[in-house]
């Protein structure tokens, strides 16, 4: 069988800087995949040339055995790749519910979408509560909260999380990862990039280390949370 | 001299004009963030798409009851093939270029579709009368309307009524809503913001055709000039109602059409203000407005936030 994602020798670039130098790494359906790494290491870079919104310079992406280098960012979505971006960007002046539904654009299946919204909201709670509530005016947290929940709204057979415990209260982070091993034991496909490494890896089938643009190293999660360079570079420890 | 409520009548029309031709600067402002120059020179276009479907296409003496409907569809027509054209050829090369490349364009644009119809259109090169409506004015207790301004009053809250609905129910409205707000991540929930984009385009210039016939009808000529003065004063309409805001478009040419119109009709009433009140000093006062506007309310009277485009 085949993975459901394969990228291979990818590079991407920003006019003449090379942000991503050609990284291979595969994510198989039912897998949680972790990119790691610090700041600048071409992380979001990858997922934002995944779902399109950037062109590669060269490599090959394959997703559920199509190439998508020729397909534009809003057919992506279509195909299946779900894309929950850094810093959240929910539509803040839009309601909850009207960024769950912009989740489900491309989709027809009224009874479909209203039953994924109450998933949503059975997911999120807080977000079923506030309904009817300008986005904008949530707090991080439950921004991060309703950005997955509107990425989840299409139906994804791939769901990419971009940080989403950045800027978050440690109790909020908890709750965040809490949910995606919930969405994991659903059987949900993750490609999720984090800063916390600690917390990704735990959760990873499998892990990636980035740095300047390269994978430097990959493993299982379990293997680079007990790896020693890992744990110097990435978990604070000496 | 007229009397209050026949002031703000009059006001309340001219605004309703201003407020038809600002929605397209409102419009394509909230979604690429341009301030399309070229716009009332659109409103021009479109209004002599009208006259031609009046004085080439329709046999002569065509009644204004089966005119005025065709006259309405060849504006729109023209006005939107020239946005949405403007926009192709135009902007959209320029879409990642620096934001005074589109808006030096934008101004040349506009200049190359005034010479265009000046030195091309028939006889073009001084003003063309416009085919009038016959019958009235109507009184309505103190206050005359006349004949060319019924269509405005027809014309204006329906088009704000499709509008809304439009950008409020349809698809291709939220596509709109979410692409203002955000394009990239519009992008990434499956929307178009290419096609959105022309569809903005498209759509003011509707209305700003719509605006065109209504100017024809109301002051009963046309020229190339006709949409600079307008233009920036819809354009000042759509700043004083918050740029970006479809409500405030409407809003603010409305505030404006009233505001000049009492002003031009009472200031000269203040002592010492006699020599203003006459209608060369109408932009004054419009503009003044614009000024106070931008210093004590730079977002507009419905502005958006900008804060929260974090």
């Amino acid at each position: 069988m085949t993975a459901l994602l394969e990228v291979e020798d990818l590079r991407v670039a920003y006019g003449k800087i090379e942000a991503v130098k050609g990284i291979s790494f595969k994510v198989e359906a039912g897998q949680v995949v972790t990119l790691i790494g610090t700041n600048g290491a071409g992380k979001t870079t990858t997922l934002r040339t995944l779902s399109g919104l950037l062109k590669p310079v060269g490599g090959q992406i394959r997703f559920n055995g199509r190439s998508l280098k020729k397909i534009p960012a809003h057919e992506v979505v279509s195909l299946g790749l779900a894309h929950s971006p850094e810093g959240r960007h929910i539509f803040p002046r839009m309601s909850i519910e009207d960024n769950l539904r912009l989740g489900a654009f491309l989709r027809n299946d009224k009874p479909g979408i209203e039953k994924d919204i109450q998933r949503a909201y059975d997911l999120f709670p807080i977000l079923g509560e506030r309904r009817k509530q300008a986005a904008g005016t949530l707090s991080g947290g439950e921004q991060q909260m309703l950005a997955m929940g509107r990425a989840l709204m299409s139906q994804p057979k791939l769901l990419m999380l971009d940080e989403p415990s950045m800027g978050l209260s440690p109790i909020m982070m908890q709750k965040i990862m809490a949910t995606i091993a919930e969405l994991k034991a659903q059987g949900t496909t993750i490609l999720l990039v984090e800063q916390n490494a600690q917390a990704a890896l735990s959760l990873a089938d499998q892990g990636h280390v980035m740095e300047v643009g390269n994978i430097v190293l990959s493993g299982t999660g379990q293997d680079l949370l007990h790896d020693e360079s890992v744990r110097k570079a990435y978990l604070g420890e000496d | 001299m007229n009397e209050l409520p026949q002031q703000l009548v009059n006001g309340l029309l001219l605004g309703s004009m201003y407020g038809l031709v600002a929605i397209g600067y409102t419009m394509v402002y909230g979604i690429v963030q341009l301030i399309n120059f070229a716009h009332g020179e659109i409103f021009m276009t479109g209004a002599f798409g009208a006259l031609t479907v009046y004085a080439y296409i329709l046999p002569d003496g065509t009644s204004m009851w089966v005119a005025l409907p065709l006259m309405l569809i060849g504006a729109v027509l023209v006005a939107v093939l020239v946005a949405v054209g403007a926009e192709r050829f135009a902007y959209r090369p320029l879409r990642t270029a620096p934001r005074l490349a589109p808006l030096i364009t934008a101004i040349g644009l506009s200049l190359a579709l005034q010479q265009a119809v000046w030195a091309w259109y028939p006889e073009a090169k001084s003003a063309r009368t416009f085919p009038q409506i016959n019958g009235g004015p109507f009184h309505l207790g103190s206050v005359t309307i006349q004949t060319g301004d019924v269509f405005l009053i027809i014309a204006a809250p329906i088009s704000m009524a499709v509008l809304a609905y439009f950008v409020m129910k349809t698809r291709t409205g939220r596509g709109m809503q979410a692409t203002a707000q955000d394009p990239d991540t519009a992008k990434l929930m499956g929307i178009d913001t290419d096609r959105i984009i022309v569809v903005a385009f498209a759509l003011g210039a509707a209305f700003a055709a719509i605006g065109g016939v209504a100017y024809g009808l109301k002051y009963g000529q046309i020229d190339f000039r006709m949409g600079f003065i307008l233009g920036l004063k819809a354009f000042t309409a759509a700043v004083l109602g918050g740029i970006g805001n479809i409500y405030g478009a409407m809003i603010g040419g409305v505030v404006l059409g009233v505001a000049e119109t009492l002003a031009t009709a009472y200031i000269a009433d203040i002592p010492g203000m006699d020599k203003f009140g006459s209608q060369s000093w109408a932009d004054v006062w419009a503009f003044v407005l614009l000024i106070l506007v931008l210093l004590f309310r730079p977002q507009g009277l419905l502005g958006e936030r900008v804060a929260d485009r974090a």
